[in-house]
């Protein structure tokens, strides 16, 4: 394989990755905290709306990052406010949040469906971008894919090596001691889903001002689904969701280069397409096979509602 | 039981019928399979709507219901427009197509017009355009402008309908440039702007510098015409719509979809009570297919070339699937002397010598 296309196919998978990561890590964080939200497919599509919105009257992309991470934390709002403060099951409201949000995507993004913007410049890191081979595929993205490595060390070093990280994860593992010993779970896990939402948002921003610089109804095409599914592939870790995600892009990039190529192979592209949903299975299949490995991987009150007063 | 409420709707729909006509204008339904939007299949759909309800007068009313789903629900939905009054319904998605075949068992007294399919009845016709047409003078124009000798082509699903396309469009090149080669990624999706700019871009990157699509969004032509900053001769054909908004200097034309004179002769034909069955299958003879704007790029003598090819295809002189039309394996599908047929044109699920891909296994 020539070195150019090899770089290709790395520049391709880590953009296809990138709208993966950023929702799944906020997912990751709501996860970790005892949420279930499944309304992330929903709340891409709001941010990628909102997005677009405010860089077409705008013109300014930065504005439009916002404006998605807004209208994220606003969705994100919309479930906290059923799920944890009137205590709605978690997996009905998440699913309503994603038709809902689909929808209303779709109905606020009418006027914009005609409009184009201008794609967004690429930023070459100094220096690295000229290095064989892994230059072009590495630095020379645009900000957001910065932004999603940057937003995998964060949240890593937040849940593992700060305070307020671990009180997250309590919240997530054992909601009673720790509102036992006075810390105000339903709050915490407020800022856990906004946070999600935000990402989610951000993702749904990647996607409509950055990657295709376009709005149409049902442009996110299940990659919120995708990203609930990598949180449970990465067993809820962090650099595990960043190999997911770029296995996930590795096997739609690399199964395009491999049609495009003509090159002989009797593989169907469906079932490479099918791959990560295969390997997601699986996954759970391993980490649910006893309780032991269950209680080690995914937080043990996750979808359970809490109530301080009972 | 059943017939006799059967008879009694017929008989209260033909009084309803007749009663209609005399007074009030006449209610048309148009089913599609996603929402309008700005472009692609269904906003070409739409466009035809406004311009038969426009070329109609008074005459007529139009309704649409949008983003229906092939299957159970479209039914519903076919019923619901007879049932609110609506005297012509259009489908315009083939899995509509047993549906529309079953509302129009039930309302022999309405008229039903099924797009892209095979099915037809005393009440119900179809109807469809010769895409292939317009995709060999894309791919005419792609032959002459290349210079890597590559053409990049994203489809949806190896149907028919898509083989016509990516085989007119190989036959169109080779006429004009034997050496050129086209690849096809399969996206498995009709509408996901983010896979098909993807297959766009791999393309592009294996050295395609005339990429089309036959998927739903203009992806393909937005991102080409965001490389052509990096390569002056990448060029994109856009397909179903004009997408030249999204592309002014990567698009040099398209395969466009024309649907307004077939509605509106189709709908005055059962308003004077004169049709007798619908099978049209049409092309740029019928006005069915256009090509969109050629760009100015597109040097006069290759423009003349096109115009004259498309004569020769108006006039029946020249047929894209003339034979011989030799199949990637060397198996010559027609042989020379005679023109693909139309039941061999339906039943394409081969790609032509041209081809460097590998067709998805069965």
């Amino acid at each position: 394989m020539q070195p150019s296309l090899l770089s290709a196919i790395l520049f391709a998978t880590i953009v296809a990755g990138t709208p993966l990561i950023i929702a799944a890590v906020g997912e990751l964080v709501t996860e970790k905290s005892g949420v279930l939200n499944l309304g992330t497919e929903g709340i891409m599509s709001m941010g990628a709306v909102a997005a677009f919105a405010v860089t077409v009257h705008t013109g300014s992309p930065v504005l439009g990052i916002l404006a998605g991470m807004t209208a994220g934390m606003a969705m994100g709002l919309v479930f906290a406010v059923a799920a944890l403060t009137f205590m709605a099951n978690q997996v009905a409201s998440g699913l309503a949040l994603s038709i809902f949000g689909v929808g209303l995507s779709a109905f606020i993004g009418k006027p914009y469906e005609s409009q184009a913007l201008p794609s967004v410049a690429t930023w070459n890191v100094p220096g690295l971008h000229k290095l064989p081979l892994v230059g072009h595929a590495f630095f020379e993205h645009q900000g957001l894919v910065y932004f999603s490595w940057a937003l995998l060390a964060a949240v890593a070093w937040f849940l593992y090596r700060s305070r307020l990280g671990l009180v997250l994860r309590a919240v997530g593992e054992a909601p009673v001691a720790a509102h036992s010993v006075g810390y105000n779970v339903v709050r915490i896990r407020y800022m856990a889903v906004l946070f999600g939402g935000a990402m989610a948002g951000v993702a749904g921003a990647f996607l409509s001002v950055f990657h295709t610089p376009l709005w149409v109804e049902g442009m996110v095409a299940g990659r919120g689904w995708i990203a609930l599914a990598l949180v449970v592939f990465a067993t809820w870790r962090p650099a595990r969701v960043m190999v997911g995600a770029y296995l996930f892009g590795g096997c739609m990039i690399t199964q395009m280069f491999v049609q495009g190529s003509g090159m002989h192979l009797n593989i169907p592209s469906q079932f490479l397409s099918a791959l990560p949903y295969a390997a997601t299975i699986i996954v759970l299949v391993i980490i649910s096979h006893n309780k032991a490995t269950i209680r080690l991987n995914s937080p043990a009150s996750l979808g359970q509602p809490f109530s301080p007063e009972a | 039981m059943n017939s006799r409420k059967n008879v009694v709707t017929t008989l209260g729909g033909l009084i309803a019928a007749s009663v209609l006509s005399a007074a009030a204008p006449t209610q048309v339904g148009f089913v599609y399979v996603s929402p309008v939007g700005d472009a692609g299949w269904t906003f070409q759909h739409d466009i035809g709507r406004k311009e038969m309800e426009k070329a109609m007068g008074g005459q007529v009313t139009t309704k649409f219901v949008e983003n229906v789903p092939e299957g159970a629900d479209a039914e519903r939905v076919i019923r619901g427009l007879v049932t609110g009054g609506s005297k012509i319904v259009f489908t315009t998605s083939f899995g509509y197509m047993n549906p529309t075949e079953k509302v129009a068992r039930a309302f022999p007294d309405k008229f039903f017009f099924h797009s892209t399919g095979y099915k037809t009845g005393p009440n119900m016709g179809i109807y469809n355009a010769r895409f292939y047409e317009g995709r060999y003078l894309c791919g005419v124009i792609a032959g002459k402008m290349t210079k890597s000798n590559i053409a990049g082509y994203v489809g949806a699903f190896p149907i028919p309908e898509v083989m016509q396309g990516i085989n007119a469009f190989t036959q169109g090149m080779r006429s004009v440039n034997p050496k050129a080669e086209v690849r096809v990624i399969w996206v498995n999706s009709w509408f996901d702007p983010g896979k098909e700019r993807e297959a766009a871009l791999t393309l592009i990157s294996q050295g395609a510098d005339m990429v089309t699509h036959h998927t739903d969004s203009t992806a393909i032509v937005q991102a080409a015409e965001e490389k052509h900053k990096e390569n002056k001769n990448l060029y994109a054909f856009s397909y179903h719509s004009d997408m030249s908004k999204y592309g002014p200097t990567a698009q040099l034309t398209g395969t466009t979809h024309h649907w307004g004179a077939f509605y509106t002769r189709t709908v005055k034909e059962v308003l004077a009570g004169t049709w007798k069955g619908t099978n049209v299958w049409g092309g740029f003879k019928e006005g069915m297919i256009k090509l969109a704007p050629l760009n100015k790029a597109i040097p006069a003598n290759v423009k003349a070339m096109v115009e004259k090819e498309q004569k020769a295809i108006e006039t029946g002189k020249h047929h894209p699937f003339a034979g011989p039309v030799v199949a990637q394996d060397g198996q010559v599908k027609v042989p020379k002397g005679r023109n693909m047929t139309d039941a061999e044109l339906g039943a394409m699920d081969y790609y032509v010598q041209g081809v460097a891909s590998t067709l998805p296994k069965k």
